[in-house]
């Protein structure tokens, strides 16, 4: 299995390679613009690791399927050519309407590529389940993102800090980013790292990322979410330790703090390219507390109990949880 | 008194919509003059508006289609000229507001207004031909559904100018479609119009269903019927299998938003994802509903235009049944980036592959009826072509996006707008627009200009391919679906590339309309008068072009697939004559419920969007006394007295000794 695994990425990166040819060569003529802007393309110039293996994933799984793919063009066009009407010399047998060796190769050649298909799929979608930590020597870090009409809102639970429209993450180590929403459902995601994940209300949902090399990305909501979703943006930064922890000091160092029955209330308010904003102190569960500001009504039905509030509290209801 | 209506719910200020609304207004009042000039009223009323007739009705529908493709595709320039200006910084000419109402509008429109009309259209025109039968099994329902459908469409074209339509994107996720995020009556539209339109559609279900398998003719076996009568049998399972489940989440909706439930909303319980579920469960069949008989034309123009049996009839049957139960069991591909773990992530992934299979084996059967074939390339059999390729691009990046991992960079983004349009265009309207020009002349009696066709065809072809080919690259760049402007610029040449597509299939689009007016004017020149236009292999071409409307005056017999053309291969070939005796034929009476009870439909919907409770009250208790009427009237057939049948016949038999 795993072998086979190998091969098959092995076989993807052969694939790639004769693959940005073909695919440089569409691009000059039809997107020259965008290639001499310098500004490479998010999915197939990632700076992430879960990046990087969706990338090749991608391509190994179009090069999977060009094997009959270009097949049937090559045929279609072959045989309308062929066969067509004033053609009187190809041979024409109007009662055929069989044949037990094509049928074994017709339902054969798809079933070989689609179990193929198959096998890559169940391991991917372990591999690159975004709610797997990603191995790594350095020590996983913790953001929370909260997607607000129209803004997200990340707090460093460990530091201690929030910001608006901003994130900073160090190079080279993980971060789980656990993501919710105190609106409509939006998606969090950074196209140069990798995955993405909704973002809903209530839900603890998340995504393990990491950065690997420096530079500021664009992230933004992908899922429709109302009026200003076009301009729900983000900069995500990957910096050095000394520059993420200079990042964390201008911060601190802002005279703003966020709570949630304070200032919080004012912010989850709509607006549109809302600026970047700094927190310098943020209470250590406010994410729980956003998330749990949603599980409303539960005393009276199904928590008939006496802990109901606590129990809730403590245990997010889990986006996973419920598959 | 008027609830929430008020002077101020028309956009005066909205000069696009305004131009607009001016020119529906001058459409509307031409015709209704010309109706009056002409005093065509009458005519209209009994032979069009209150008719059971299943091919008056087959015609209404594309008619309805034809129109809402026009509206539907002035949203798709709108959106492409929006997203080819509103780059880095720019904001365009429309503003959030309004173009959000345009995405929303356009994808509802082309689903259920267009790509479903002219679906059940076709089927309403083709099936009881081809199973020789003389109308459906529930001719009142036919029209029904119709006026349902109607109504719906009435609905959608009315928030235009009266109020404004959702700004959700078509399947109105919740909560941003609940009453907190949405409180406009742009949501309501949107229930409204499908919630009706939807129920005239699981009737159809129903009705085709019944039909197909109740009243095929002498012979008939499940296993000699036309492939296009498979592909709408397994349509309308899937119909009346997934349409309920349509019906009952709008209501759920409706709930939330009038009488303040939660089953959706982000506090009090509700779940989001309980919604998204449920209509991706009706959602997903969906598509199968729209693209199975699509399959079905391009199986019987390949067949006709090769003159060849079709390759692999009964692989042909079993792919499209797999397809129809598959198509219930991959919903979850549509969410994948909700959060679910890798196991269920890798289950719907590998269950939606596994579709290519049998519809991989479909593309190999319509190559090999090619193969060794002598092809006509008449105007459907370049839609079929075009499709084949095209369609084959669309279901590759189709398993792309299914595989999760791929998914979560990919979801969301323009791929997936690439993709379905990919599959949309390239396959059901091209199948639509093939069965078009293919069953066109039984419908009128005269073929479509072929000239005009192929432009139509070559625009659309060119024009797709240069609209939604940018946008998979894009997509590596980025970029998302639904965004009224963004900020890299680097991304406007791609945009401007689709706009010109855009344009090249509005020239399409204007071909077609030439199209057909240029066949109505040289209608003498393109007579059919056999019935049998294109040497046809099944029922319908042995009927008269167009059919009486009891269709065949002797139920014909079959003993095989293909079964006209095999009465044609019988020694001495097949006669048209005029046989020696006539029967009394029982045929169902118009109706003037069916309209009435759209017409109520209308008034009940609008009252209810507009939270006018006294005319609600009325409009819903029009459509049940209507309906009670309906019940208690016995008086809902006759006989056509052989005498007549045979007049009809000797005039059709005389035209055609004239031609001869």
């Amino acid at each position: 299995m795993l072998q086979g695994r190998k091969a098959f990425l092995h076989w993807g990166r052969e694939m790639r390679k004769r693959n940005s040819l073909k695919y440089l060569s569409v691009m000059t003529w039809l997107g020259a613009p965008l290639l001499l802007s310098g500004c490479g393309s998010a999915l197939m110039d990632p700076s992430g690791e879960v990046g990087q293996g969706l990338k090749s994933l991608i391509i190994t799984a179009f090069g999977l399927m060009l094997i009959v793919v270009i097949p049937v063009i090559v045929m279609t066009i072959l045989f309308a050519w062929k066969y067509r009407g004033t053609n009187l010399a190809a041979k024409y047998t109007p009662n055929w309407e069989h044949s037990n060796v094509i049928e074994v190769f017709v339902w054969a050649i798809p079933c070989v590529i689609i179990l193929f298909l198959a096998i890559l799929t169940w391991q991917t979608s372990h591999e690159y389940d975004p709610h797997k930590p990603i191995a790594s020597d350095e020590e996983t870090m913790t953001i929370d993102a909260v997607s607000l009409d129209w803004k997200w809102l990340f707090i460093y639970p460990e530091q201690g800090v929030a910001s608006v429209n901003e994130l900073a993450m160090p190079v080279d180590r993980p971060v789980h980013f656990r993501v919710t929403s105190a609106t409509v459902m939006n998606s969090f995601m950074i196209p140069s790292l990798g995955s993405q994940i909704y973002a809903m209300a209530g839900m603890d949902n998340d995504v393990y990322l990491e950065g690997n090399e420096i530079g500021t990305y664009r992230g933004r909501s992908t899922n429709y979410s109302g009026e200003g979703f076009s301009e729900m943006l983000f900069d995500a930064h990957v910096t050095s330790e000394e520059n993420f922890d200079a990042w964390i000091d201008e911060v601190r160092g802002s005279s703003e703090s966020l709570t949630f029955e304070g200032n919080y209330q004012d912010l989850a308010e709509p607006s549109i390219a809302h600026p970047i904003e700094h927190f310098s102190e943020v209470p250590s569960d406010l994410y729980e507390q956003i998330v749990g500001s949603f599980h409303t009504g539960g005393e009276s039905s199904h928590h008939a109990g006496s802990h109901a509030d606590q129990e809730e509290q403590s245990m997010p209801m889990s986006a996973q949880a419920a598959e | 008194m008027f609830g929430k209506l008020s002077l101020d719910s028309i956009p005066f200020h909205e000069p696009i919509i305004m131009v607009t609304v001016a020119a529906i207004a001058f459409g509307a009042a031409t015709v209704v003059g010309l109706l009056t000039y002409f005093r065509k009223w009458g005519y209209l009323w009994r032979e069009w508006i209150t008719s059971i007739d299943h091919k008056k009705l087959g015609i209404m529908y594309f008619l309805v289609a034809l129109v809402m493709l026009i509206r539907g595709f002035a949203d798709a320039i709108m959106m492409r000229t929006q997203q080819a200006i509103a780059a880095g910084g720019a904001e365009g000419y429309l503003p959030p507001h309004h173009y959000d109402q345009i995405f929303t509008a356009h994808g509802v429109i082309m689903i259920f207004f267009v790509a479903m009309p002219m679906v059940i259209g076709l089927m309403n025109l083709v099936v009881p031909l081809q199973i020789g039968a003389r109308d459906v099994a529930f001719p009142f329902m036919n029209n029904l559904s119709f006026w349902l459908t109607a109504a719906g469409v009435v609905l959608v074209n009315l928030s235009l100018f009266v109020g404004e339509f959702a700004k959700t994107g078509w399947l109105a996720y919740a909560p941003l479609s609940g009453i907190k995020y949405s409180p406009d009556v742009g949501v309501d539209y949107w229930i409204w119009a499908l919630q009706i339109s939807g129920i005239g559609t699981t009737l159809t279900g129903i009705n085709f269903f019944v039909t197909i398998l109740k009243m095929r003719t002498k012979g008939m076996t499940m296993f000699r019927m036309p492939i296009f009568t498979w592909t709408s049998l397994c349509a309308n399972v899937l119909i009346i299998a997934s349409f309920p489940i349509l019906t009952v989440t709008i209501a759920l909706l409706t709930l939330d938003r009038y009488l303040g439930f939660h089953f959706f909303t982000n506090d009090m319980g509700g779940n989001m994802m309980m919604y998204v579920n449920l209509i991706w469960a009706w959602g997903h069949p969906e598509v199968y509903i729209l693209i199975l008989p699509a399959f079905g034309v391009f199986s019987e123009v390949i067949a006709t235009f090769t003159k060849k049996r079709l390759f692999g009839y009964k692989t042909m049957v079993w792919a499209t049944v797999a397809i129809t139960i598959l198509s219930f069991v991959v919903w979850l591909h549509h969410f994948f980036t909700m959060g679910a773990g890798a196991n269920v992530n890798a289950f719907f992934g590998i269950t939606t592959m596994i579709i290519a299979i049998p519809t991989g084996v479909k593309i190999f059967n319509w190559l090999f009826t090619m193969y060794r074939g002598r092809i006509q390339f008449t105007s459907p059999v370049l839609w079929t072509i075009g499709f084949i390729i095209t369609f084959t691009l669309g279901g590759m990046t189709g398993v792309m996006l299914a595989v999760p991992g791929a998914n979560f960079v990919l979801h969301n983004s323009l791929f997936v707008i690439a993709h379905f349009h990919n599959v949309i265009i390239g396959g059901v309207v091209f199948g639509m627009l093939a069965g078009l020009t293919f069953w066109f002349p039984k419908a009128f009696g005269f073929t479509l200009n072929e000239k005009w066709g192929k432009r139509s065809f070559w625009c659309w072809l060119v024009g797709f391919y240069m609209a939604f080919m940018p946008l998979y690259a894009l997509s590596f760049f980025g970029a998302m679906r639904r965004m009224q402007s963004y900020e890299p610029t680097a991304w406007q040449p791609l945009m401007i590339v689709a706009w010109v597509g855009a344009v090249i299939i509005a020239m399409g689009i204007a071909c077609l309309v030439i199209q057909i007016v240029v066949s109505v004017k040289d209608r003498e020149q393109n007579r059919d008068l056999t019935g049998d236009p294109w040497d046809g292999r099944t029922l319908e071409w042995a009927a008269a072009s167009p059919p009486a409307h009891y269709n065949f005056a002797h139920l014909p017999t079959v003993s095989s697939i293909d079964a006209f053309w095999e009465m044609k291969q019988q020694p001495g070939g097949f006669k048209r004559e005029l046989a020696s005796k006539f029967e009394d034929i029982h045929m169902p009476k118009n109706t003037t419920e069916g309209p009435l009870m759209g017409l109520f439909s209308i008034i009940f919907g609008f009252a209810l969007i507009w939270h006018i409770w006294w005319l609600a009250i009325v409009g819903g208790l029009g459509i049940f006394i209507t309906f009670m009427f309906r019940i208690f009237n016995n008086d809902t057939d006759y006989y056509v007295d052989a005498a007549e049948v045979e007049k009809i016949e000797r005039a059709y038999y005389k035209r055609l000794e004239v031609q001869v």
